[in-house]
């Protein structure tokens, strides 16, 4: 726990969110939540990290070291070796948060664990952690499925970039 | 509940059937966990997906159970490659990707995995029967396995279709279990007029709707006539496969687990929405970015690989005529597809018309296709879904006579008249 840090926002003090690990680890990273369901097969580069499918909402950003919020995993059963690859490469996200269980994503993950040793955490968690998350700047994911968030500064305290 | 594994596994974890079947099974166990799944289940087949190369880790991946003397214990196909094997001069990748895709296919070969090279498995003379268990990758594939030849496969794909192969296992999760293959959600197209089921040109759009509108619901279909085609289903299923995460649908009255809306549900009430026409042209104009003004470049068939029937039906649209000079006309099958092609006598008239039959890969997985001046048409949901970003190709979405008038004028030509009223 981060004690040394106080919670920026009444609504998640003292509550300690967290969900189940489809695969392990800590990891932490800034947030982006993804507006809709990516296909990392034809959606996402593992070169560049960036998202390159043209009809997603956020075509052009990136997913590299940031802890990427989606409800669900979309289309081919390629994207495992796309994510495993990036994690090769070190484009990958910090850590993927889903709503819905994907086995291929996963999968991804594992393997590149199995081969490189690199861990990339995953983690399946309820609608309003998964809420939660997604309205944050900033979130830890512990070994045990625990998630910290940091949520963003409020407007009022803060001009916009 | 955690996954309970039976001794037979604990002892292949322990390496008693050697390193490449412990390390196989791990992955399985580590996935299955995952999935939730309590148990393991034995499996009949296998389709392998990790034969495309498309990074250092699926190669990296490949040797490490090749070279720990890894051999698959069910019969295996092997998806589409990175290589037109039959073709070689056709590719124009760099050398250092030809290289490893070789490697890749070697490696594969050396487990014991059948070189089918096809995205469409279920178009090769064994099949899988209706209840076995299979391992199967391509998400074209997994949806016809389970839909139509009511076979029962997760949404497996690189690595874990292997690692089943090799270990025979797979996690009792997903469509293995009768509770997950209910319909959850129906589809009526009763709305859609009779004539147009007619066209296979509808089919994918079908799909494309369904694949975006259904979420993790198994769908249903009704209204749809009872005589629909394996083709026209392939095409429905690759669409919805590629616009969502569908890995299985009924039709009822057509599909094997579907003989009425009653089986599909299993009794239970699911929500029904109803399919129109306005979504179909919808879903063709998601999947069109060119337009009808664009120079044509290329036309591209064969998403998933094509059927001798759908060669047939090329054969007679086109019926004697060529291609424009200015257009590239690609159809990818497999090469057991095209042998069937050859043998009755299709391959020279295709040939001289100007098309270019492309096997053991596809089109938009890997660079055959000439420089391309202009935008592309298909006829393929698949296709014109991931081109874009995969090619850096416009893509107009028409049927097979949209796509052969446009090869042989050398311009876009649709004809939109079947969207009228009557």
């Amino acid at each position: 726990m981060r004690a040394h840090r106080e919670p920026a926002q009444p609504s998640s003090a003292g509550q300690p969110l967290s969900g189940r690990p489809l695969v392990a680890g800590s990891a932490s990273g800034k947030v982006i939540a993804l507006e809709e369901p990516l296909s990392l097969w034809g959606g996402f580069d593992a070169k560049s990290g960036l998202i390159i499918d043209r009809v997603h909402p956020q075509f052009g950003e990136s997913l590299t070291r940031r802890v990427v919020v989606m409800a669900s995993g979309r289309g081919s059963s390629s994207t495992s070796t796309v994510l495993a690859e990036a994690i090769r490469l070190g484009t990958a996200p910090a850590a993927i948060l889903l709503r819905q269980s994907d086995g291929i994503l996963a999968l991804g993950a594992i393997v590149a664990e199995e081969l490189y040793g690199v861990v990339l955490p995953m983690v399946l968690v309820d609608r309003a952690t998964f809420n939660t998350v997604a309205a944050s700047d900033v979130a830890e994911i512990s070994a045990t499925g625990a998630i910290i968030v940091h949520p963003p500064i409020a407007p009022t305290d803060a001009p916009k970039m | 509940m955690p996954l309970e594994l039976e001794a037979r596994d604990k002892a292949t974890l322990a390496g008693d059937r050697g390193p490449a079947a412990a390390f196989a099974l791990r992955v399985i166990t580590r996935f299955a966990i995952a999935m939730q799944a309590q148990r393991l289940i034995d499996i009949s087949g296998a389709h392998i997906d990790g034969c495309l190369y498309h990074g250092q880790v699926g190669l990296d991946f490949a040797r490490r159970l090749a070279d720990t003397g890894a051999k698959v214990v069910v019969p295996t196909t092997l998806n589409v490659s990175s290589l037109d094997l039959l073709h070689p001069d056709l590719y124009r990748g760099d050398d250092h990707t030809r290289a490893q895709s070789l490697e890749l296919m070697s490696a594969y070969e050396a487990m014991g995995c059948k070189p089918t090279w096809t995205c469409a498995p279920y178009q090769l003379k064994d099949r899988p029967a209706f209840g076995e268990h299979l391992a199967w990758a391509e998400s074209n594939a997994i949806v016809f396995a389970n839909s139509v030849l009511g076979a029962r496969t997760g949404r497996y794909g690189d690595f874990i279709d292997i690692c089943c192969a090799i270990s025979g296992r797979a996690p009792a999760a997903g469509l293995h279990l009768d509770s997950e293959r209910i319909a959850t959600l129906v589809f009526d197209v009763k709305l859609i007029p009779n004539r147009l089921f007619g066209l296979e040109f509808i089919y994918p759009l079908i799909g494309y709707h369904i694949g975006r509108a259904t979420g993790s619901n198994v769908p249903v279909i009704v209204g749809m006539p009872p005589d629909v085609s394996e083709d026209q289903l392939k095409a429905l299923g690759a669409a919805g496969a590629s616009s969502g995460s569908l890995a299985m649908f009924h039709v009822v009255g057509v599909t094997p687990e579907a003989p009425t809306l009653q089986a599909a549900t299993a009794g239970r009430d699911a929500q029904v929405c109803s399919v129109n026409v306005n979504d179909l042209r919808r879903a063709r104009d998601d999947l069109t970015t060119a337009s009808h003004a664009d120079r044509l470049g290329v036309v591209s068939l064969g998403t998933p690989h094509y059927s001798v029937t759908e060669f047939e039906r090329l054969m007679e649209t086109l019926n004697r005529r060529t291609v424009h000079p200015d257009v590239r006309f690609y159809v990818s099958t497999a090469r057991d597809v095209l042998h069937e092609v050859r043998l009755r006598g299709w391959e020279t008239p295709l040939s001289t018309a100007g098309v270019q039959i492309i096997v053991d890969t596809c089109t938009y997985v890997t660079a055959v296709m000439d420089d391309v001046v202009g935008v592309a048409i298909t006829d393929s949901a698949k296709w014109a879904y991931y081109a874009p970003s995969n090619l850096g190709l416009k893509v107009v979405l028409g049927s097979l006579q949209d796509c052969v008038e446009s090869a042989v004028a050398g311009r876009i030509t649709r004809d939109d008249t079947i969207w009228a009223h009557g």
